[in-house]
């Protein structure tokens, strides 16, 4: 109560005087060290939401172990070596669209996250196909043809869709994200002497991209 | 970071260097994947994953030339997961 009666009786002038402060600060004292550790917080959370499902998976990979090393040998390699290829050269165009802006040269930054997007979706479309592929032999979530496998395969499958299917969701928001991105540089609200927003959307890139580097080898690469 | 002083910029070269050890490395873990190394086949596979995610970590996410507030929470982050881990893996083994 007090402190609403002590905020009453400024004038219109000091309002207009503390308006001025807000903007004069937000200019110079924006906190990227802060902004960064708490995108790094967030990513801490990401991880752990990964980190359960590997958990999961080492569960039952250690139970299973025959069984997903049969099921293991029906994924597509090649399909998944390329994703995997595709998408650390998006962690590639990321970083150098965010050392473009850095050395403010804008064009070349717009080109580079132009391809970041164009690799996210072709990551996207490879995945489609892999998963429709998967789909006609039968190897759906449910479907009859994989449920009458051994309890191991049919717990590799639930791992691999729900794993992902949950990574592939990142990717999308992660499109989402850098089209907004790529809207701010357009507009200039990104740019040379401000571009803390292009680099942590950049570090939730560089998540996405490390959370496939494990699930490469514990999907596709089993033998 | 003080106030005016500039940010260290990693050069593209350094970028494109990062990136090609990154394919060279994930084009070595397939290659591997086809020899029948048996038991230790995952542990090699997730090795290369690791020196993977650390070049990353390191260079695209410019950890390396961050904070040290920024290593810190980093490790405290995987020390938790690889308890967790660890501790999973010892009460599947010993059941």
């Amino acid at each position: 109560m007090e402190k609403i009666e002590l905020r009453e009786p400024i004038s219109a002038n000091q309002t207009n005087d503390l308006a001025v402060n807000q903007v004069a600060e937000t200019h110079h004292h924006k906190d990227e060290v802060g902004a960064k550790i708490g995108m790094w917080l967030f990513l801490f959370t990401e991880l752990l939401l990964f980190g359960g499902l590997f958990l999961l998976y080492m569960a039952y990979r250690l139970q299973y172990t025959n069984d997903f090393i049969i099921a293991g040998q029906e994924l597509n390699l090649v399909m998944g070596t390329v994703n995997t290829i595709i998408l650390l050269t998006s962690s590639l165009t990321m970083a150098l669209s965010i050392a473009a802006i850095q050395r403010g040269k804008k064009n070349l930054s717009i080109l580079f996250l132009i391809s970041t997007i164009l690799f996210a979706l072709a990551f996207l479309v490879i995945k489609y196909f892999e998963w429709t592929e998967k789909f006609h032999h039968g190897i759906a979530p449910n479907a009859p043809e994989l449920l009458s496998k051994p309890n191991g395969e049919i717990i590799f499958f639930g791992m691999y869709y729900s794993m992902t299917g949950l990574h592939a969701l990142h990717v999308v928001i992660g499109l989402i994200v850098l089209s907004f991105m790529l809207f701010f540089l357009l507009r200039n609200r990104i740019n040379e002497n401000d571009y803390i927003k292009l680099e942590n959307s950049g570090l939730y890139w560089h998540l996405v991209d490390l959370i496939w580097i494990f699930l490469f080898p514990l999907f596709y690469l089993i033998h | 970071m003080e106030q005016g002083q500039k940010p260290h910029l990693i050069t593209y070269g350094t970028y494109v260097l990062v990136w090609l050890s990154l394919i060279s490395l994930t084009l070595l873990t397939v290659t591997i994947s086809g020899v029948d190394y048996g038991r230790i086949a995952l542990f090699i596979a997730l090795v290369i994953a690791f020196v993977k995610s650390v070049l990353v970590v390191s260079y695209f996410m410019h950890i390396k030339f961050d904070e040290a507030i920024f290593k810190f929470f980093i490790l405290v982050a995987l020390v938790t997961l690889a308890s967790i881990f660890i501790l999973t893996s010892t009460d599947i083994f010993f059941r």
